[in-house]
């Protein structure tokens, strides 16, 4: 296999550890005068954009924001719990560069490129100094040092975190750098706007086209850069982690528009969120993978026992993920404890009244702090209810704000019984198929973060994403947005008069007025529903051949139907959630097919894509490094019609081996 | 629908900033007590589309009570009835059987009403950019644990930073201020090293700030952590006056 002509990864020459610092020092500068007269447009204010955004001002350049929230500091990042990785080696405990590097390798199975894990290894402990900098308050040791727990997939304690809302107070500390340039006047902020398409002139990116959110407006805006931080698109499946608004849009504009499409069937379902409840369910809630560190999973032994959890004694549990990798255990990586939690429950020995779900149970956890609290003060003829009372407290400390929310969710005290889980949609590793230098296949045109197709390969080790936002937007656009702009510096402000901005933005309106004229019976709520079901039983945790040909003919009926019979409510001159909503379903429609395309040409099981006709007998992913070792990148060729080109992945550093947790 | 709880929902509607707005009421049968305020909504904005009526506008994101975008002042109460919680996070269990449910939008001179029950909160974005950080250009940063810090002061940090920015605040109070919010970034930079530099010119600009906005003076009523979804602290509020007192006496800044 060779990489496709139309492709150009562009990695640096040289040794794998040199070739950041050597491309960083050789990469071409703009001088602060130029930096005024280039302007960045940044789509999106999660970790990746408002730190993006907020470091790019700061060296000079004259930046946009978006954002469809009503502020920046709402973005999805927010809602990260567990925590951020870097390579510190705090713990003493033998982490390194190159471990971060090699677990993060390992734990996407060998589809992630070797240059850029690298790089994100090398600059993760640079994210922790900015971050504690800027205010962030990671917990931390009596001491007065930072603090670490171990996340999936690792055997190390690399994780930084601050309770369960580490996303929030990362998010946060980004927001004020980003507000700071606000104050500034280096950053232009725009709240309430979505992005609708981007706009090429003469084979380069050079702006955008927005509609105001509140008074409909249809904006155009001319850069000669843009940036894509606009998250993952999970929500494809209706039901997942992601909040209501987070939407495959801005990337499905740029895709149409040029920007081809990497790993799209590469999604990661996260083992521990709550168990559905109904039909009116909206959203699914994680309980963060931290949660691992003291919980243990386990089923009953015996089928279909319906006793309480806590009524059932010790040596009738079953668990699973013990016995079945010992060396790993509870941390094994998400996408393994997922199907391993699908395989109990369709044997028949899930829990709850769906009988969809496992036990995480921390009994154990509260037993063994509450011990270890009498023996801290002294106290050596404790009473079990004491021991108890002290464990729960240390579990509160730790866990507390995510034992609040499963208890307000469910109605149940995770306290007292063990909580029931069951893995859900969390994280897109496909995205944007983007270069060593972030830029997709349309010069100018970047994508940063979850919206890109990553370096977690075919699966994200947990505490990861957080690491790539800030990663990619604090440390690496900053210099490698140089190796574009510099030679930008002659071209001038971008008129937004060009005819390319007039063409799109009649494209957008002509695209809004008809579906406010469909005027048919269904909902685009309805809609959404029906093409998460199919995408969560075709193209979900387990897919087949068969099963992904039925989803493609499926939602090709579905897109006929939706542009036939939507229900599009109001008018597009003010605020209407309808039609943000009607046009960000349009758009999962059509990144459905190409998620099940994908799928099927993948004739192999790896990470988060599992093809139930490839795995070994005792049911582990079976890759095929043969034909499969490439990252797929999609180029759209209009309605229904993708070509497939195909990026090698060469591994120099690394030895390829059967994934392994035993 | 799986549910048989039935409601009397009296919703506010308002078309846009300038529009008057009023009181509608709409009957809501087959809720179940498992679904959460919002999904509630959910239901009812399909059940408009069906007969033809344009659906509530609200904010919301998350859904599970972070992001602070949610903002329903439910029965008189920000967020409801429960404490610590946000409307995302409040269920229908928390209500019973033939209830009669007020829902209104956030209501200060500060946050104009946008449509229905969304409004513009803007403000308290002007509020962090007058002062909400610490001014550190990304790549200055040393190592991260050459600054130890008590952890005391940091737990403390933590609690008066997790603050979520809605403003349920600001709607519980009678005055309509914002000192809760802003003394919980206030305390949180104050109580760390890394926010010392700053730490009087911060507390001058983002109180100005805060003022210019049109947020009213606070009576220490306390209305304001009562309702907040994230309980934070009045302390906030003392330690944000002793800031500011403090920064006055020695600076002349604004």
């Amino acid at each position: 296999m060779a990489t496709s002509s139309r492709l150009d990864a562009r990695i640096p020459q040289g040794p794998l550890e040199s070739k950041w610092s050597k491309y960083r020092s050789s990469v071409p500068l703009v001088n602060p005068a130029n930096k005024r007269n280039l302007e960045i447009i940044v789509v999106g204010t999660g970790l990746a954009g408002a730190s993006a955004a907020a470091t790019l001002a700061e060296l000079g350049y004259k930046v946009k924001a978006f954002c469809f929230q009503d502020s920046p500091r709402r973005a999805h990042s927010i809602a990260a719990q567990g925590g951020i990785n870097a390579a510190k080696n705090y713990q003493n405990d033998g982490d390194s560069v190159y471990r971060l590097f090699y677990d993060t390798i390992k734990g996407g199975d060998y589809r992630a490129r070797e240059a850029n894990v690298h790089r994100l290894a090398e600059v993760s402990g640079n994210i922790i100094d900015q971050c504690v900098a800027a205010g962030v308050p990671f917990a931390r040791e009596y001491g007065g040092l930072l603090s670490n727990r171990s996340f999936g997939g690792t055997q190390v304690q690399r994780t930084f975190y601050a309770a369960g809302q580490t996303g929030q107070q990362l998010l946060l500390g980004a927001y004020s750098g980003l507000q700071r340039q606000v104050g500034m006047g280096t950053v232009k902020m725009y709240n309430r706007h979505e992005m609708l398409d981007v706009v090429n002139i003469d084979g380069k990116c050079r702006g955008i086209i927005a509609r105001n959110l509140i008074t409909g407006e249809i904006e155009r805006h001319g850069g000669h850069a843009v940036l894509l931080c606009t998250g993952g698109y999970g929500n494809v499946f209706y039901l997942s982690t992601n909040a209501m608004g987070s939407n495959v849009t801005a990337a499905w504009k740029a895709h149409k528009r040029g920007a081809f499409f990497g790993n799209p069937c590469f999604t990661q379902i996260h083992p521990t969120c709550i168990p559905v409840s109904g039909e009116h369910q909206s959203k699914l809630t994680l309980m963060s993978e931290s949660l691992r560190n003291d919980g243990r999973i386990w089923v009953p032994k015996k089928k279909d026992d319906n006793r309480p959890g806590n009524e059932i004694p010790e040596d009738e549990r079953d668990y699973y993920l013990e016995r079945r990798y010992p060396a790993f255990g509870n941390l094994v990586p998400r996408d393994i404890a997922s199907r391993a939690a699908k395989e109990r429950c369709d044997a028949g020995y899930g829990v709850g009244t769906s009988k969809l779900a496992v036990y995480l149970d921390f009994a154990a956890a509260v037993e063994r702090y509450g011990r270890a609290e009498a023996n801290k003060n002294n106290i050596h003829n404790a009473s079990d209810a004491d021991i108890i009372t002290w464990g729960k407290a240390v579990v509160k400390e730790k866990y507390g704000n995510l034992f609040d929310m499963y208890k307000q969710i469910t109605g149940e005290d995770p306290y007292e019984v063990p909580m029931r889980i069951y893995p859900a949609v969390h994280y897109t590793m496909g995205g944007l198929w983007v270069d060593y230098n972030l830029m997709t296949t349309v010069p100018g045109l970047y994508s940063l973060g979850e919206a890109n197709f990553s370096d977690h390969g075919a699966n994200r080790l947990g505490a990861s994403a957080l690491m790539q936002g800030l990663a990619d937007g604090y440390f690496v656009i900053p210099y490698t947005i140089g190796a574009y702009l510099a030679s930008e510096i002659r071209t001038g402000k971008i008129s937004t008069d060009h005819e390319a901005f007039v063409k799109a933005e009649a494209e957008v309106k002509e695209r809004i007025d008809t579906l406010l004229r469909i005027q048919g019976k269904t909902s685009p709520e309805l809609f959404h529903r029906r093409l998460g079901k199919i995408m969560w039983e075709k193209c979900g945790m387990a897919r087949n051949a068969e099963g992904l040909k039925e989803a493609i003919q499926e939602i090709r009926q579905l897109r006929k139907e939706f542009w036939s019979d939507v229900k599009v409510m109001g008018t597009a001159n003010y605020f209407n959630p309808e039609l943000d909503k009607a046009n960000r379903v349009a758009d999962f429609i059509e990144l459905g097919e190409l998620m099940c395309i994908d799928a099927l040409d993948r004739n192999e099981s790896c990470g988060g894509h599992f093809r139930e006709e490839y795995q070994t007998e005792e049911g582990e992913a079976l890759r095929d490094d043969e034909n499969y070792m490439y990252v797929s990148a999609w180029e759209h060729k209009g309605p229904e019609n993708w070509e497939l080109h195909k990026e090698e992945l060469i591994y120099e550093n690394i030895k390829i081996a059967q994934r392994s947790y035993k | 629908m799986e549910g048989n709880m039935r409601l009397s929902l009296k919703v506010w509607r308002q078309s846009n900033t300038d529009a008057a707005g009023g009181f509608e009421d709409y009957k809501l049968d087959n809720v179940s007590p498992d679904m959460s305020f919002l999904e509630m909504f959910d239901v009812l904005n399909e059940q408009l589309i069906e007969e033809g009526k344009e659906p509530v506008a609200f904010d919301h994101d998350c859904r599970e009570g972070i992001c602070g975008m949610c903002s329903m002042y439910i029965n008189g109460r920000p967020h409801g009835p429960l404490r610590g919680v946000t409307t995302c996070q409040l269920h229908m269990r928390s209500f019973k059987d033939g209830d009669t449910i007020v829902v209104e939008p956030w209501r200060a001179q500060a946050f104009p009403v946008i449509k229905d029950l969304v409004v513009d909160r803007d403000a308290f974005d002007r509020v962090i950019s007058a002062g909400g950080f610490i001014s550190v250009n990304t790549g200055n940063a040393q190592d991260a644990n050459s600054l130890p810090i008590a952890k005391e002061a940091a737990d403390d940090a933590f609690a008066a930073a997790a603050c979520i920015g809605c403003g349920a605040c600001v709607a519980a109070c009678k005055n309509a201020s914002a000192m809760l919010f802003v003394s919980a970034k206030i305390s949180q930079l104050a109580l760390l090293p890394q926010g010392q530099a700053e730490r009087s010119i911060r507390a001058e600009k983002m109180v100005a700030q805060m003022d210019a906005e049109g947020f009213g003076a606070c009576t220490n009523t306390g209305a304001c952590s009562a309702e907040c979804p994230k309980e934070i602290s009045l302390e906030n509020i003392a330690r944000m006056n002793r800031e500011y007192i403090g920064a006055k006496f020695s600076s002349s800044a604004v």
